[in-house]
């Protein structure tokens, strides 16, 4: 009781002193961010993955060729999520003499579960669907009712049912995992199947089950897939929004790998910003602990009225933490709601949690060296002011708050690689500040022994840089901290800048929308001079020759050959064989050689790598294809990375020119068209009839909408992260201030102008920033390049402007910054601060 | 048996090194200050007086040499050991108040008896301001006092835990003249009363000659001055 009543008092007196204001302030932040980012980021990324599964309709999907069985329903019903069933068919639509091939996708209630489709009951009006089609109606895709000539409350006839048009279907965003379907749409209710005859033995039948869970928890979903997997017989399939749509995949992945980043960089400046708020505070705690060893207070005492402290300040700073933590996130969630289609999920208990782990592991481990010093001030100090303890400051004593740092960054992080690239490279950067820090003040030792010429501007830099002297320990841990501050900041700038621009680039604005396909050779020269006339920058036009795989080095393959059920699904499925002299743009070769020009007839083959590890070829394979009857064999020589994101039309399997030349090909290509030139399709139909013109804007808006929403949040939590940044630099100075004061306040009573004192600290404080963000760039490229190229996976470039932009902000903030803290002192006479000293 | 002495030093040396060189501070020195004796030790300054008085309480660790407060050698003591005797034996007035400035008036008094797990410590720290005339600044912090004021709290604190012996270093070396004397006057008046031994290190003979003893420290040694050469020497 005693201990805690004098840790309290102790604690009470710090503050209206004001040494733990700045370290409580630090642990305030470090938990508001920690607490904030993850309260945020933990909502955003259910919010981007409730948006993704709006695609899907569901949170994951079964399909099956063959009906669900019950089993797997009953399962997700005991698990109490939400689920529907569909059904998907092929089917001849009749409007009287007029018919239409259809793709019929019977809905049961509550489809879909993620997600609305748009339909439109009248000409004007379009609204979100809150039913799915009445028993007996339908909902049919505006080109068939153009096709058909069909009004709202016209019937149709699919298979032996008469059903009424009572609405067109607008969007259906669920569609989004099928998006070369190239038959319009009928949405019909499921209760009115049996009546058209039309599901009997053999029919192709696509069944889907949708699962969906209200509160949005992940991990739940995840429990029921695991469950699944092992169940699945032939023929059935799980998909998630990252299986299905791997575009989709590839966004959210990055996304949650920067906000990863982002929260491990609140978590490091955070950490940085307390080592440093704790030198002031100890330092003004030593007479106190001096004069209680004194009085007779032992080690043990001594140590637990410090462990209580410590308590007591990372307990009211985690709380206020929280308390701030979920106040900040719900302000920016209130704004980042705007941003997305479906309202965010409530917040977890899980960024409390951490939050408080946060504060007690974080100002505990980092406090801890420093009380060390405290506990073992002697006795004599009260009499001998030099003395401080005879602790050293061994790097052993950093190992607790190192290995809490590490825990931390891999916990927010979530990725070995990341964390680990991320911790390397503040390591070396504290041992390579350090070391520079000691040489930079032996230099300025050495120099300050040289006759100083009679110059008093030399006089002013001599005394600014000396200032790096006076203060060897504070001076290194200021340069430390500040470049590690500095370089957390830049390492998030950077990778959030190569990660927008490859968004940018993967998935551009004019990324193609119009897919035309069932192009005859004749046509190629009429296709090209009419896109050209109507200014559509189109991409070329692309040779398609339909195959089967039959063998593999002379051996047969089937799909039993093969358990893996992608493997088994391509073994089965047509391939379309092209052939190219050039490899396209966004093809990268990954093993072997693309051919040269006279390499034109040779049966080379180049393989999408992917798809070659899916069926185990290899360089070398002689694959045998079935083209319209008659055997090709071809030899891969080449494997190749593709970037399906990109939209272009891309194949699986290329040949050199002059390969295919015997077999019958069709052409296709891809182009962006603007929204306001739908005529130009209009024109291409009419005059190339035979076309078939696939529109996949829909589809490409949403995309684009939802890397333009991830991007908000991508540039909302590095704004956050940027602010613990400003905290770590104002801890940096509070530091050193009450120091400098006493010294600035001598100068002046020695007869100083104020300019001269102000001079003097500026050079000092450039001379700070300047190192510290040396050290700081060199290292954030190192990291930034293998953050880029081994985790998120994007092209690394090194930012010229960026990095001049940091040293210009080090050098001119740091002491902007030194000024604004210490500003008030240089106002006042020398006798009122030297009062207060 | 009760010991004899309230403080003995035998052949007490310390040395310091200081850029590779070491410099004797004190060489084989002896005292002995009785029980409820008033000691005064003299030196110009540097002469070590502060280091003689830092080892005399145990705060520092003599190069050789042996101390003994109340005939215990505190030599063989750990650093909480000695901890343990100060705050059964001792009580220190010194001459920068030492008075935390986070703290009262009242709480600086409080502190060293809360350390010592006096469950009274509240009502002492009260009535050793009142026998310091400072009850009424109880709740003052030591920037709301004067110098004066802050030495007499510095002085409560010193008695109030009844400490046998007083170690007091400079005690009016920041006070003006007329302050010092009232300090002074209650020091003693508060030693008389309480019967405590007083080991009083200052340079003001002024306030050396009111002690029964009087030590001139010089080249390390300790040397008695007469009542005479007191005066004589007096500045």
């Amino acid at each position: 009781m005693l201990v805690l009543s004098i840790a309290w008092r102790q604690c009470r007196s710090l503050w209206s002193s004001g040494e733990i204001r700045v370290l409580l302030f630090a642990l305030i932040l470090a938990v508001t961010a920690t607490t904030s980012v993850s309260f945020f980021t933990d909502r955003i990324q259910s919010g981007m993955q409730t948006q993704g599964n709006v695609l899907l309709g569901g949170d994951i999907v079964v399909m099956s060729d063959h009906a669900i069985p019950a089993s797997y329903l009953a399962e997700a019903q005991k698990r109490q999520f939400q689920t529907t069933q569909t059904m998907e068919f092929p089917s001849m639509v009749l409007n009287g003499e007029s018919s239409q091939l259809a793709e019929i996708k019977a809905v049961e209630s509550g489809f879909p579960l993620r997600g609305h489709l748009t339909i439109s009951q009248s000409a004007s009006r379009k609204q979100l669907a809150t039913d799915i089609p009445a028993k007996g109606t339908v909902w049919i895709e505006p080109s068939l009712a153009k096709k058909l000539a069909l009004n709202i409350g016209d019937s149709i006839s699919i298979g032996d049912r008469q059903l009424k048009v009572s609405a067109l279907l607008l969007l259906e965003p669920s569609r989004g995992g099928d998006m070369f379907s190239i038959a319009p749409r009928v949405f019909m209710n499921s209760a009115d199947v049996a009546a058209t005859g039309l599901i009997q033995f053999g029919s192709r039948v696509k069944y889907q089950l949708l699962v969906a869970n209200q509160a949005n928890e992940q991990d739940v979903m995840q429990a029921y897939a695991d469950w699944l997997k092992p169940q699945l017989g032939r023929g059935e399939r799980v998909e998630d929004v990252r299986s299905a749509r791997p575009e989709m995949r590839n966004a959210l992945d990055k996304a949650q790998q920067f906000l990863g980043i982002a929260s491990t960089v609140g978590v490091i400046l955070a950490m940085v910003a307390m080592l440093l708020a704790s030198i002031p505070y100890v330092q003004k705690s030593l007479d106190t602990y001096a004069l209680m060893r004194c009085f007779g207070a032992t080690k043990p005492l001594i140590t637990q009225i410090l462990l209580y402290q410590t308590l007591l300040l990372a307990l009211v700073g985690s709380v206020i933490g929280c308390v701030l933590g979920f106040a900040a996130q719900y302000g920016l969630a209130i704004f980042a709601e705007r941003l997305f289609l479906e309202t965010l999920p409530s917040p977890g208990w899980m960024p409390v949690i951490l939050g408080f782990v946060t504060g007690f592991a974080t100002l505990l481990t980092v406090v801890w060296p420093q009380l060390m010093r405290l506990q073992a001030v002697p006795a004599l100090r009260i009499l001998r002011q030099d003395l401080e303890g005879n602790v050293r400051t061994n790097g052993l004593v950093f190992l607790p708050a190192f290995l809490v740092l590490a825990g931390l960054v891999f916990w927010h992080s979530g990725d070995i690689k990341l964390a680990g690239i991320v911790l390397a490279a503040l390591v070396a950067l504290v041992v390579v500040a350090s070391v520079l820090a000691l040489a930079g003040m032996r230099l300025i030792r050495a120099l300050s022994k040289q006759e100083v010429g009679a110059s008093q501007r030399f006089g002013v830099i001599q005394l600014g840089l000396m200032g790096f002297r006076r203060r060897p320990a504070l001076t290194v841990a200021q340069v430390v901290g500040l470049s590690m501050g500095l370089m957390a900041i830049l390492l998030l700038a950077f990778v959030r800048n190569d990660l927008l621009k490859n968004w940018q680039t993967s998935l551009p604005a004019d990324a193609p929308n119009r897919f035309v396909i069932n192009i005859q050779a004749e046509q190629i020269p009429g296709i090209n001079a009419l896109l050209t006339e109507q200014g559509i920058r189109h991409a070329d036009i692309f040779p398609m020759v339909r195959a089967r795989l039959e063998a593999v080095n002379g051996k047969l393959i089937s799909a039993a050959d093969y358990s893996d059920d992608r493997a088994k699904r391509m073994a089965e499925r047509e391939f379309n064989l092209s052939w190219a002299a050039e490899m396209q743009a966004d093809n990268t070769s990954v093993a072997g050689q693309w051919w040269q020009v006279e390499d034109a007839g040779k049966h080379l083959l180049s393989l999408e790598q992917e798809l070659a590890k899916t069926l185990k070829l290899n360089l070398g394979d002689q694959l045998t294809y079935d083209v319209a009857g008659t055997k090709l064999n071809l030899t891969i020589s080449n494997l190749r990375k593709v970037e399906w994101s990109s939209m272009h039309v891309n194949f699986f399997a290329v040949t050199p020119p002059k390969v295919l030349d015997n077999y019958a090909a069709s052409y296709l290509t891809s182009f962006h068209l603007p929204a306001d030139q739908e005529e130009t399709i209009n024109r291409l139909v009419k005059q190339f009839p035979n076309l078939t013109i696939i529109n996949v804007s829909a589809l490409m808006e949403q995309i684009q909408t939802l890397i333009s929403k991830m991007s908000y949040a991508i540039e909302f939590v590095f704004g956050f992260s940027l602010l613990a940044g400003l905290a770590v630099l104002y801890a940096a100075l509070m530091a050193t201030r009450e120091e400098r004061v006493r010294e600035s306040t001598l100068m002046r009573v020695l007869g100083a102008s104020r300019r001269q004192v102000i001079s003097a600290m500026l050079v000092e404080f450039v001379s700070v920033g300047l190192l510290a963000s040396v050290v700081a760039i060199l290292f954030t490229n190192i990291a930034a390049y293998y953050l880029a190229t081994l985790v998120l996976k994007v092209d690394y470039q090194f930012n010229a402007w960026l990095t001049l932009e940091a040293v210009i902000a080090a050098i001119v903030l740091v002491p902007l910054a030194a000024w604004l803290v210490a500003r008030h002192q240089f106002n006042q006479p020398p006798r009122a601060l030297l009062q207060s000293i | 048996m009760q010991a004899p002495y309230a403080v003995e030093a035998v052949s007490l040396s310390k040395t310091v090194v200081s850029n590779d060189t070491t410099i004797p501070i004190l060489t084989n020195l002896n005292l002995v200050v009785p029980k409820k004796e008033r000691l005064a030790i003299i030196g110009s300054s540097g002469s070590g007086k502060s280091t003689l008085l830092g080892l005399l309480a145990g705060l520092d660790i003599a190069s050789s040499g042996k101390v003994l407060i109340d005939g215990s050698d505190i030599g063989p003591l750990d650093e909480d050991g000695r901890a343990a005797i100060r705050a059964k034996h001792m009580g220190f007035v010194f001459q920068s108040f030492q008075l935390l400035g986070s703290l009262t008036a009242f709480e600086n008094v409080m502190l060293p008896l809360q350390l010592a797990g006096r469950s009274d410590a509240s009502a002492i720290a009260m009535s050793a301001l009142e026998s310091v005339g400072l009850a009424a600044r109880s709740t003052h912090y030591p920037k709301q006092l004067s110098g004066g004021e802050q030495q007499r709290v510095a002085i409560a604190r010193a008695f109030a835990a009844k400490p046998s012996i007083l170690f007091a270093d400079e005690p009016t070396g920041n006070l003006d003249a007329a302050t010092g004397e009232s300090i002074i006057e209650l020091l003693f008046d508060l030693n008389l009363k309480s019967g405590t031994t007083l080991v009083l290190v200052t340079h003001d003979m002024n306030l050396a000659r009111r002690c029964q003893r009087v030590l001139n420290l010089q080249n390390g040694q300790l040397k008695e001055i007469d009542i005479a050469d007191k005066k004589a020497g007096a500045h």
